[in-house]
């Protein structure tokens, strides 16, 4: 029994990772970059549900809805002013903007909305499913993050695949010059990129918060780096293997913390880390490349 | 190309403009500049000049904001009555030790002649030792670690130290018989936390209060609790000690109820102020206990003042920090009044005055009355025994 509460806590905790590395690993997939920003949007699209649930009392939804659109907003402004400029240079110039729009975000958050702890109140509320007479719990928020995950996951497999702009956005990745050539309007490919990824990020923050409820300025930034572990874990760039990647981290930490050791659980994700990648440098579910020479 | 080119150059040469700022800034004492010192209304008279350090910005502001704002409302008091004038100055240490010692260096700088420390304890420790070798003397608002006043004669604390706590807990616990079968989470990479568990669970073993279930988690880690949780109720725990802050447990809490599981809960001062997070529901907190020094819905005079001065200006209620910051900046004034000392002495001559005046006042504050502090530096004061009785505290006693 304790193995299976054990299992639905690492799944809980898993899918709030995966529902982030999607985010990461759709924006890696296809500007080739790395948004370190991503964990602090996620963290606005939380203060902005819960701003607008708790202090402009707007249902649920409403929330939800309107921190999408600030999220969709902020990330397309951050590409514009912050990436774009950069596009021709080195990657190392572009990762590190992005961590200083991270510390811009987090500081601007501070501002706004002060450096005191606040509560999210979870948008399904705190219960729970019991099986086995009330000795194995199911938090309900657990089982929305995942089917919200695995919905994710198949809608944008869906999109990357079938679409017109999803076609456009695997173009891009391929060759950016190959796909201007070719007609393809490769800046507003990006945005649109930066705009679903946002988008994300900002369910991905509600969930995340509905789950672990408190909120500070800086909550993006673990969150966002176990996610990209995740992401990088599946393979950076495959769309199945973030969520494969989270969720296996998520089970991994838990059971880590519940057989071997609390002290050690971090210790242990990396361990694996580490040997998944001397085995399979492109993640589990990566794509290997070819050194064209 | 030329484009990038020009953009970095531009770039370089605004950076330099800075870097000018930024050595001019440095030198003339009144500067306001870029610090958190520049919103004080400037002295009348000669006054004293406070610097103390503490995270402003970054994961753990709450803490650093809450005791500047402390301390200006009493550096405002203490100005507008005429007597003793003080000159209070904030440098923000983002909870990092180096990054203390830059700010307390910009402090020396600046001309401090009585300091605050730094108020959470692993700048602290790193900003004591230099309290020390320059001779400025120090009252740390809330910075508890044992290693901040450990071998240092002149730095002295305002809280209670995490022995003192960890050891007081154990003592409570068993002289109420609160829990037969304890289990404790604590954080594992905070010297606040292990401190206060490594004296609990001495104090503990002395008295034969059985530990059943003993797990931790780290900053990487907080936000999953249910493996803790599993293992405390599988293993039978009636009471949880949690030597943690209060945002863990209001995680804790909650996870708890998912699971169906309710023990009893005693915290610590790090506790404190868990009613005030915004939004939280304060139905979780029920019947939790825990030892704190202060208490904002306390009803005598000098509390409700503070507690209604502090919501106006900052519209927060007031936590343990804020009060610590407040108390430090009145034990100053009586220690220096004690002392007869003026502020045209050097840094150097108020702490010898200072150190021999700490040990004989007996201070009221709004965290304890008649507190007195040892040669050591730690002070003595009775902590109040709290439990959460329908979303306020009440005293236990």
């Amino acid at each position: 029994m304790t193995f299976l509460s054990y299992l639905v806590s690492g799944l809980s905790l898993g899918s709030v990772y995966a529902i982030i590395a999607l985010g990461y690993t759709m924006v890696y997939g296809i500007a080739k970059m790395l948004n370190f920003a991503h964990g602090d949007v996620i963290m606005v699209g939380a203060y902005v549900c819960f701003t607008a649930a708790t202090r402009w009392h707007l249902p649920t939804l409403v929330g939800v809805l309107l921190s999408m659109v600030v999220c969709t907003a902020l990330g397309v402004v951050i590409e514009r002013l912050a990436y774009k400029p950069l596009r021709s240079a080195p990657s190392l110039a572009v990762l590190i903007t992005a961590i200083g729009v991270s510390y811009f975000l987090q500081n601007t958050a501070l501002l706004v909305w002060g450096s005191n702890y606040k509560v999210f109140t979870s948008i399904v509320g705190d219960g729970s499913v019991k099986l086995f007479g009330g000795r194995l719990s199911i938090p309900v928020i657990a089982i929305v993050t995942v089917v919200a995950c695995v919905i994710i996951m198949i809608a944008l497999t869906w999109f990357t695949g079938s679409t017109k702009m999803g076609k456009a956005m695997r173009a891009c990745s391929e060759d950016k010059g190959a796909a201007q050539l070719m007609g393809i309007n490769v800046d507003l490919t990006i945005s649109v990129t930066f705009a679903i990824g946002s988008a994300l990020a900002a369910v991905a923050g509600v969930l995340l918060c509905s789950a672990y409820s408190t909120m500070t300025p800086t909550m993006g930034s673990m969150p966002g780096i176990k996610a990209f572990t995740a992401a990088v874990f599946g393979g950076i760039g495959s769309i199945p293997g973030a969520m494969l990647g989270g969720i296996l981290l998520g089970i991994i930490e838990i059971f880590g913390k519940g057989y071997v050791s609390t002290q050690l659980s971090d210790a242990i994700v990396f361990a694996v880390l580490i040997i998944v990648l001397l085995v399979k440098p492109a993640g589990l579910l990566g794509k290997p490349t070819n050194e064209k020479v | 190309m030329k484009k990038m080119m020009s953009i970095l150059l531009a770039l370089a040469l605004s950076l330099g403009l800075l870097a000018g700022c930024g050595g001019g800034n440095g030198t003339p004492p009144q500067s306001g500049g870029d610090s958190s010192g520049g919103e004080e209304a400037a002295p009348k008279a000669a006054a004293f000049k406070l610097g103390g350090t503490g995270p402003l910005t970054g994961g753990a502001a709450v803490y650093g904001t809450a005791a500047k704002n402390g301390a200006q409302i009493a550096v405002d008091e203490i100005n507008a009555l005429g007597g003793i004038q003080f000159e209070l100055r904030y440098e923000d240490d983002e909870h990092d030790a180096e990054k203390a010692v830059n700010a307390y260096n910009k402090l020396k700088d600046w001309g401090m002649q009585l300091s605050l420390g730094s108020v959470t304890s692993t700048p602290a420790v790193a900003t004591s030792v230099k309290n020390f070798e320059d001779r400025i003397f120090a009252l740390t608002p809330s910075a508890s670690a044992i290693a901040v006043v450990e071998g240092k004669d002149n730095v002295f604390q305002m809280c209670f130290t995490d022995p003192n706590q960890g050891s007081a807990s154990a003592q409570y616990i068993f002289d109420k018989g609160l829990g037969t079968k304890i289990g404790i989470i604590y954080k594992n990479d905070d010297v606040y936390s292990k401190g206060i568990y490594n004296t609990f669970v001495s104090k503990a073993g002395e008295l034969g209060l059985d530990i059943v279930s003993t797990t931790t988690f780290t900053e990487d880690s907080k936000t999953d609790f249910s493996v803790q949780l599993t293992d405390a109720k599988n293993k039978g725990a009636d009471l949880i000690f949690l030597p943690i802050y209060n945002e863990p447990a209001s995680l804790i809490f909650q996870q708890a109820r998912t699971m169906g599981y309710s023990p009893l809960y005693f915290g610590v001062d790090g506790m404190d102020g868990i009613l005030t997070l915004e939004n939280f529901d304060t139905s979780l907190a029920e019947g939790v206990m825990l030892l704190t020094p202060f208490n904002a819905d306390a009803t005598d005079e000098r509390t409700t003042s503070f507690v209604q001065k502090y919501k106006e200006l900052y519209s927060e209620t007031p936590n343990q920090f804020a009060a610590d910051g407040y108390d430090c900046v009145y034990a100053y004034k009586e220690a220096l009044e004690a002392a007869g000392c003026t502020p045209d002495m050097s840094a150097a001559d108020l702490c010898q005055k200072l150190m021999g005046a700490f040990t004989t006042l007996s201070f009221d504050g709004l965290t304890g009355d008649g507190m007195t502090w040892g040669a050591t530096g730690e002070v003595t004061k009775s902590p109040k025994g709290m439990v959460i009785k329908d979303g306020v505290y009440a005293g236990m006693d």
